[in-house]
C-alpha cells in the first residue's frame, strides 16, 4: 500500500468535485435563510454550482490524462466526457424540479437540491476512479443520497415503498460488489485497477477465486445498471420516485455505473476478458429482450420508461462485450445521447403532471397532439429517438454500439439485439399512436413551467443535432476511449 | 450556372425539407396549401436537369458531391445519380406535387401536420435515390417510415391504426436486417461505406449468399414480393389517396431500387445463384396478385394487389440479368408509379364524390362523368398493357428478355397478362357502366338518379390526371429517351452481374 500524500497536484485535480460536494454542505446551510416559498433559489445555486464545476472540469480535461491520490483517482478525458453527461443530468434534473416539487406540495425542498449535489459528487467520483475502493466509495455516496430522494414524497405510500425497496435491494448488491472486490484483492493483492490488471496477467486467469470474484463483480455492477436478470428494483423504483428523482436516476444514476463499470472492466479485469464476457453477454440479451417485452405490457408510462431502461443497459451493454476501444467510446455516446431522450421524455411527463394522477398512465396521452402540437411534437421525437430510428440521435447510438459489435465479428449477437429493437419500436411507436390518432377524452390542462421548457428545447435540438451531426463527440469520445 | 458545380442534388433533396420547416410558421390552411404547392412544383422544376443535363453516355455516377461528415465511422455526405436513379428521383419530383394536389380538398383536418409530412417523405425518398453513402443511405430509408406511418395513422381510413402499425413494424423488421447487412459489409469490403467502392470488392461466396438474404428480406418486404406483400393491401386501402399515391408510386420502387443498386452489382455470384428462385417468387407474385385483385370488391384493393403483380414483373424482370430484362424492368417501375399513382388518384377522385369504393355501387360513370371515364380508360389501359401505353413496352422488352432465358416463363408471363386484363376490365365496367348494379342508397330515386348528381372532374383534377396521362401516352410512343438515359447504367450493371465468379456457383 502506497501512503497516501497530498500535494497541491491532487488538490487541483480534484477541484470540480470539490466545488460540488463543498456547495452541497453550503446549502444546507442556506436553506435555512431561504423562506419556504422560494426555495427555487437553492435550486437555481446548485445548478451554478454544477456550471462552476463544469467549467473546472473543461480545464482539467484539456491537460493530458493524470493519476492523482497515490493512484486512487485519475483525471482524464473520459472522466471529463462522463462529467459532462453527468452535469447535464444533474442541472436537467433540478429544472425538471423547480416547479414540480413545488406542485407535489413537498416539504424539504432546499434539502432536496442539497442531495442531489451529493449523489452527483458520488457519480463523479466513480467516472474519476481509478481504484476499485474509490469507486465503491462512489456508487455508496451516489446511492445513499438517492435512497433518500427515491422517498421524497412522505406522503406518499409508492413512494415509501419504492424508497424501501431501492434500499434494501441497493445494500444487499453493494454487498455482493464488495464481495466480489475482497475476492479480487485477495486473489491479486491490490485494489488498483492497473494493478489487478497486472496481478491478474502475473497469476494467470485460471483460477476459481478469481473466476467468482469477476463473478460477484460483474453481478454487483449488473444491479447498478438495472441488467437482467439483477434489474427488480428499477420498475418498482421508477414508478414511486418523484419523476425528477426517476429522471435523475435513469440518466445519472445510469451512466454513472457505466462509467465505473467500463473502467473496471477494460482497465482492471482486461485479462480475464472471456470470463466476464460470457455473463455480460447472457445480462445483456436477457436484458435487451426481457425489458423489451415487458415494457409493450406496462400501462404506467414512468414503468415503461423503466423497462426500457432495462432494455438500453442491454444495448450499452454490448459495448463492453466487444470488449474494443470503439466498444467503449460507443457507450459513452450512447450514454450522452441517452441523458437527453430520457430527460426530454421525462420532462414531457412532468408537464401533464398538473392535474392530479395525469400523466403518468400510457392512456393520458391520448389526443394531445390535438391542442398541445409542440409537446407532442417533442415526444414524437423522442419516442422515435428511444426506438432508435433516424435521424435521431437514438439511432447514430445504436448504430455505433453495433459497429463496435460487429467489428469483433459478433454478428449474432448483432442480430439478436436489432431484433429487440423491433419488439421495443412497437411500444414507442405505441405513445406516438395515442398521441396522433386518438381522439382525447378531456382537456389537457399543461404546466407552464420555463424551466421545463428549456430543458425540452434543448434534449430536442441535442437529440436532432447528435443525430444528424454526431462526427464532433463521436471524435471526443473515441479519443477517451483510446487514452483509457 | 451549370449543375455540375452546385450542390444540385442537395438542392432537390433539401428544399422539401425547407419548406416543411417555412410552413411551421404558417396557421392558414389556403397559404399552406399553396405553399406546399410551390415548393413541390419548385423542387421538380429544379430537378429537370436531372434528365435534361445527364450525360446518357457514361454509367459513371454523375452530379456527384462528396463532403466528410463523420470521421470516426468513416461516413461521407455522398450524393450522386446514375440513369437509374435519376429517373427515379425525375418520378419523385412528379409525385410529389401530385400528391399535394390531389391533397388539395381530400384533406381537412391537420392540413399543416399533412403537408409537413408530406416534404419530409419527398425529402426522404428523394436521399434515398441520391445516396452513394450506405449510412446515408439508410438515414434516408428509415427517416421515410416516420412521416408514412403519420400519414397512415392519423389520415387513413377505417383500420388506419392497425395498418400504420403493422406497415411500420413490417418495414422496420426488413430495414434492420438490412442494417446488418451494411454493417457487415463495411468490414468486408475494407472499412468504407462507399457505395461505389463497395462494389468493386470481391466477397466470397458465403458472404455474399448471407449478405444477398439479408439484402433481399429488406427489400423484398418494401417491394413487396410474395410472400412479404401482406402489409400492402392494409397500407394501400387505409392510407389516404396522397399517401397511396406515394406508397404505389415511390415508396414500392426503393425496393426495386435496392435490388438494382445494392443486391446485383455487390454480390454478383449469390445474384445468379437465387436469380431461379426469385424468378419463380416474382411469377407466383404476378398470378396470386392477379387472382386476389380478381376477387376484390374494393376498388383501392384491387389496385393494391394489382401492385403486387405488376411489381413481380419488375422483380422478374430485373433477374432475368439481361438487357431486355433489366430495362424493362426499370421502365416498369417508372410505369407502374405513373400508371398506379394515376389509378389511386382516379379512386380518389371517385371517393370524394360517392364516399364508396365498393366497385358493386358503381356505374354509369361513363354518361354522367365523361371526362373521368375517359381518363379512366386510358389508365386502365395502360395497367393492363395496352399497345401505344407505357405499360405496353415495359411488359413487351420483359417478355423478350424472358424467352432469352426461358420460354416456360412466357407463358406464365401471358397468362398473368391474360388475368391483368381482365381484373382491370372487371374494375373498368364496374365502374363506367355499372352492370351489377345495386340498389341506390336510401332517398336518392334510382340509382342512376345518385349518379347523375355527381361532378365530373375539375380543373384540378383534370391537371393531375392530364400530367399522367402525357407521361403514359409519351413513354408509350417514343420511350428512347427513358431508356436512352438508363441504357449505360444498365450496360454496365450488365457487366458487374457478369464479373461473377461462376466457378463458385457451380461449386455448390
Amino acid at each position: 500500500m502506497q501512503e497516501l500524500v497530498f500535494s497541491i497536484a491532487d488538490v487541483t485535480a480534484v477541484v470540480p468535485e470539490i466545488i460540488v460536494g463543498v456547495s452541497a454542505c453550503l446549502l444546507l446551510m442556506v436553506d435555512l435563510f431561504v423562506k419556504e416559498e422560494r426555495k427555487e433559489i437553492v435550486g437555481w445555486l446548485a445548478i451554478l454550482a454544477i456550471i462552476f464545476a463544469g467549467v473546472g472540469t473543461v480545464c482539467l480535461a484539456s491537460v493530458e490524462a493524470r493519476t492523482v491520490m497515490a493512484g486512487m483517482y485519475v483525471v482524464d478525458l473520459y472522466s471529463a466526457l462522463f462529467k459532462m453527461t453527468l452535469y447535464i443530468g444533474a442541472i436537467f434534473t433540478i429544472l425538471l424540479s423547480l416547479n414540480y416539487m413545488k406542485s407535489e406540495g413537498v416539504e424539504y425542498r432546499g434539502e432536496y437540491y442539497a442531495l442531489i449535489l451529493f449523489a452527483l459528487t458520488g457519480m463523479m467520483c466513480i467516472s474519476s476512479g481509478a481504484d476499485l475502493l474509490t469507486i465503491y466509495l462512489g456508487i455508496e455516496l451516489m446511492a445513499l443520497p438517492i435512497y433518500v430522494l427515491v422517498g421524497y414524497i412522505k406522503k406518499s405510500p409508492t413512494s415509501n415503498e419504492a424508497a424501501m425497496k431501492y434500499v434494501i435491494l441497493g445494500a444487499f448488491s453493494s454487498g455482493i460488489l464488495l464481495y466480489g472486490v475482497s475476492l479480487i484483492y485477495g486473489y491479486t493483492g491490490t485494489t488498483n485497477l492497473a494493478g489487478i490488471a497486472a496481478g491478474i496477467t502475473a497469476s494467470g486467469t485460471d483460477s476459481p477465486v478469481l473466476t467468482f470474484g469477476v463473478l460477484l463483480l460483474t453481478v454487483g455492477l449488473c444491479f447498478k445498471v438495472a441488467g437482467f436478470p439483477f434489474h427488480m428494483w428499477a420498475p418498482d423504483a421508477y414508478e414511486g420516485a418523484p419523476t425528477s428523482i426517476t429522471a435523475f436516476m435513469a440518466v445519472g444514476a445510469k451512466a454513472a455505473a457505466f462509467a465505473g463499470a467500463v473502467r473496471i472492466f477494460m482497465a482492471a479485469l482486461e485479462p480475464a476478458f472471456a470470463d466476464w464476457q460470457a455473463i455480460l453477454i447472457i445480462v445483456a440479451v436477457g436484458s435487451m429482450f426481457y425489458g423489451n417485452i415487458t415494457a409493450i405490457t406496462q400501462t404506467n408510462i414512468k414503468r415503461m420508461l423503466a423497462y426500457s431502461s432495462i432494455g438500453h443497459a442491454g444495448y450499452a451493454l454490448l459495448g463492453l462485450i466487444a470488449g474494443t476501444a470503439d466498444g467503449a467510446a460507443s457507450i459513452i455516446f450512447y450514454m450522452f445521447v441517452y441523458t437527453f431522450m430520457n430527460l426530454g421524455a421525462f420532462g414531457v411527463i412532468i408537464l401533464l403532471r398538473k392535474c392530479t394522477g395525469k400523466g403518468d398512465m400510457i392512456d393520458d396521452y391520448r389526443g394531445l397532439a390535438k391542442n398541445n402540437r409542440l409537446v407532442a411534437v417533442v415526444m414524437l421525437i423522442i419516442m422515435f429517438s428511444l426506438a432508435g430510428i433516424p435521424p435521431t440521435a437514438g439511432f447514430m447510438g445504436k448504430f455505433y454500439i453495433f459497429m463496435a459489435l460487429i467489428d469483433q465479428g459478433m454478428i449474432t449477437l448483432a442480430v439478436v439485439s436489432i431484433v429487440s429493437t423491433a419488439i421495443a419500436a412497437f411500444f414507442y411507436i405505441r405513445i406516438v399512436l395515442l398521441m396522433y390518432m386518438k381522439e382525447p377524452e378531456g382537456e389537457f390542462d399543461l404546466v407552464k413551467s420555463y424551466s421545463v421548457y428549456y430543458v425540452l428545447a434543448i434534449c430536442i435540438m441535442a437529440v436532432i443535432v447528435l443525430g444528424v451531426y454526431p462526427g464532433a463527440f463521436m471524435h471526443l469520445a473515441k479519443a477517451a476511449a483510446i487514452i483509457m | 450556372m451549370s449543375p455540375e458545380n452546385i450542390n444540385f442534388l442537395t438542392i432537390v433533396t433539401f428544399l422539401p425539407l425547407l419548406g416543411a420547416i417555412v410552413l411551421l410558421f404558417f396557421k392558414d390552411v389556403r397559404k399552406i396549401r399553396w405553399i406546399a404547392l410551390a415548393v413541390t412544383v419548385a423542387d421538380f422544376v429544379i430537378s429537370i436537369p436531372v434528365l435534361t443535363s445527364f450525360d446518357i453516355t457514361t454509367h459513371h455516377m454523375q452530379f456527384v458531391e462528396k463532403y466528410t461528415w463523420i470521421p470516426t465511422l468513416n461516413i461521407n455526405y455522398y450524393m450522386g445519380v446514375d440513369g437509374i436513379s435519376a429517373l427515379m428521383v425525375f418520378l419523385t419530383t412528379l409525385i410529389g406535387w401530385v400528391c399535394v394536389l390531389v391533397s388539395w380538398k381530400a384533406i381537412e383536418v391537420k392540413v399543416k401536420e399533412f403537408m409537413i409530412s408530406i416534404l419530409v417523405m419527398q425529402m426522404a425518398m428523394i436521399g434515398v435515390f441520391c445516396a452513394l453513402d450506405f449510412v446515408l443511405f439508410y438515414l434516408f430509408w428509415e427517416a421515410m417510415l416516420i412521416p408514412m406511418y403519420l400519414i397512415i395513422g392519423v389520415w387513413g381510413g377505417k383500420r388506419r391504426i392497425y395498418s400504420a402499425v403493422k406497415f411500420f413494424l413490417y418495414t422496420l423488421a426488413g430495414s434492420i436486417l438490412l442494417l446488418i447487412g451494411i454493417i457487415a459489409i463495411y468490414y468486408a469490403g475494407g472499412k468504407t461505406f462507399e457505395i461505389p467502392l463497395l462494389m468493386e470488392q470481391h466477397y466470397s461466396f458465403t458472404f455474399q449468399a448471407y449478405c444477398f438474404v439479408a439484402f433481399f428480406i429488406a427489400f423484398a418486404i418494401k417491394v413487396p414480393m410474395f410472400p412479404f406483400h401482406t402489409w400492402l393491401p392494409d397500407a394501400h386501402v387505409d392510407a389516404p389517396t396522397a399517401g397511396s399515391i406515394i406508397l404505389a408510386g415511390i415508396l414500392l420502387k426503393m425496393g426495386t431500387y435496392g435490388l438494382i443498386r445494392f443486391s446485383m452489382p455487390m454480390f454478383p455470384d449469390a445474384t445468379i445463384y437465387f436469380a431461379t428462385p426469385i424468378i419463380i417468387l416474382s411469377i407466383v407474385a404476378i398470378l396470386y396478385g392477379a387472382f386476389l385483385a380478381l376477387a376484390q370488391t374494393d376498388m383501392k384493393k384491387l389496385i393494391a394487389y394489382s401492385s403486387v403483380s405488376h411489381m413481380g414483373f419488375v422483380t422478374l424482370g430485373l433477374f432475368l440479368l439481361n438487357k431486355h430484362g433489366i430495362e424493362g424492368g426499370v421502365l416498369q417501375m417508372f410505369n407502374h408509379g405513373i400508371t398506379t399513382s394515376a389509378l389511386f388518384a382516379c379512386v380518389g377522385i371517385i371517393y370524394e364524390r360517392t364516399h364508396t369504393r365498393d366497385l358493386r355501387q358503381y356505374g354509369w360513370a361513363a354518361k354522367h362523368v365523361p371526362i373521368y371515364a375517359v381518363f379512366l380508360f386510358i389508365f386502365s389501359m395502360a395497367s393492363l398493357g395496352f399497345p401505344g401505353t407505357n405499360g405496353f413496352i415495359g411488359e413487351i422488352k420483359i417478355l423478350f428478355g424472358a424467352y432469352d432465358v426461358h420460354y416456360a416463363y412466357v407463358i406464365f408471363l401471358i397468362i398473368g397478362i391474360v388475368f391483368g386484363a381482365a381484373y382491370v376490365l372487371k374494375m373498368y365496367e364496374n365502374v363506367a357502366f355499372g352492370s351489377n348494379l345495386k340498389p341506390a342508397p336510401e332517398g336518392s330515386g334510382t340509382f342512376e338518379d345518385y349518379m347523375s348528381h355527381i361532378k365530373d372532374i375539375n380543373p384540378r383534377e383534370f391537371l393531375i390526371l392530364g400530367v399522367f396521362t402525357v407521361f403514359v401516352v409519351w413513354i408509350g410512343l417514343k420511350p428512347t429517351l427513358f431508356l436512352d438515359i438508363m441504357g449505360a447504367s444498365v450496360d454496365h450493371l450488365i457487366t458487374q452481374v457478369n464479373a461473377a465468379d461462376l466457378t463458385s456457383i457451380a461449386a455448390r
